[in-house]
């Protein structure tokens, strides 16, 4: 495919397309959440930490938390795009965005981690 | 954008009256950026979680205080709202449900599903927690 066809930012329409794929995977991902939190929200720590041992807690929280992560790193993307023109402050807002997404998916996935060890 | 012209530019937002579909439009936006704050709040609570229970108990009593109920509230709300105009946006993309009258009617069905779906959530939540 020539670049032409990939548009200015040479990516094509993979943005649009991780974005829909993202939301898509997040509705089930939500309800479980919605569902978590109650047991959540009174819990004691010990309560928490046996919440925690059950293998499917850990693993929904990893891949909410990796795809809520990836699919808020898009949207918040295109809000700086369309409401930023200054140009130095638009890159350096969006290099702050991505190493901001990578150290919160990054801290929530070694703790999420550690509680569930 | 160095080179915009010195003039107003289109669209002239104020002197638009607010309609259910661009009402809902800017409210998915602030939603989602309400929803990103909040992502960050649940990622420092994991962290307190995870470096024992002195920070968990720390951790649940912030949230637990009448502003993090307030905090809690205010996330579910754009929650649930960003979730189901998500889906709205889903069906669009699929080239469905672009019709005005459908269009008006999915809007507030999006409206009266957020409430709904937080009222349920918060009776159900404030009873399993014991505080109802």
């Amino acid at each position: 495919m020539s670049n032409r066809k990939l548009g200015p930012s040479k990516t094509g329409t993979s943005h649009w397309w991780h974005q829909r794929l993202t939301a898509v995977a997040l509705i089930p991902l939500i309800i479980f959440l919605v569902g978590l939190l109650p047991s959540m929200a009174g819990a004691s720590y010990r309560e928490f930490t046996e919440l925690m041992q059950i293998p499917i807690t850990p693993i929904a929280l990893i891949l909410l938390i990796g795809t809520g992560l990836y699919h808020m790193k898009l949207g918040v993307q295109v809000v700086i795009e369309d409401y930023v023109h200054n140009e130095p402050l638009k890159v350096g807002l969006q290099i702050a965005l991505l190493l901001g997404t990578v150290f919160l998916a990054v801290a929530g996935i070694v703790s999420i981690i550690m509680l569930a060890a | 954008m160095a080179d915009a012209p010195n003039r107003p530019l289109s669209p002239h937002l104020q002197v638009y009256r607010p309609q259910i579909t661009s009402v809902l439009s800017i409210m998915h936006r602030a939603t989602g950026i309400v929803l990103s704050l909040g992502t960050v709040f649940l990622v420092l609570w994991l962290m307190a979680a995870a470096s024992g229970p002195e920070a968990f108990e720390l951790a649940q009593a912030c949230a637990g205080s009448w502003l993090g109920y307030l905090f809690l509230f205010g996330f579910s709300v754009c929650l649930f709202y960003h979730l189901l105009n998500g889906i709205r946006h889903l069906f669009w993309d699929a080239g469905h449900g672009f019709e005005l009258g459908t269009v008006t009617r999915t809007g507030w069905a999006v409206i009266l599903g957020t409430i709904g779906l937080t009222a349920v959530a918060w009776v159900l939540g404030l009873t399993v927690t014991g505080a109802m």
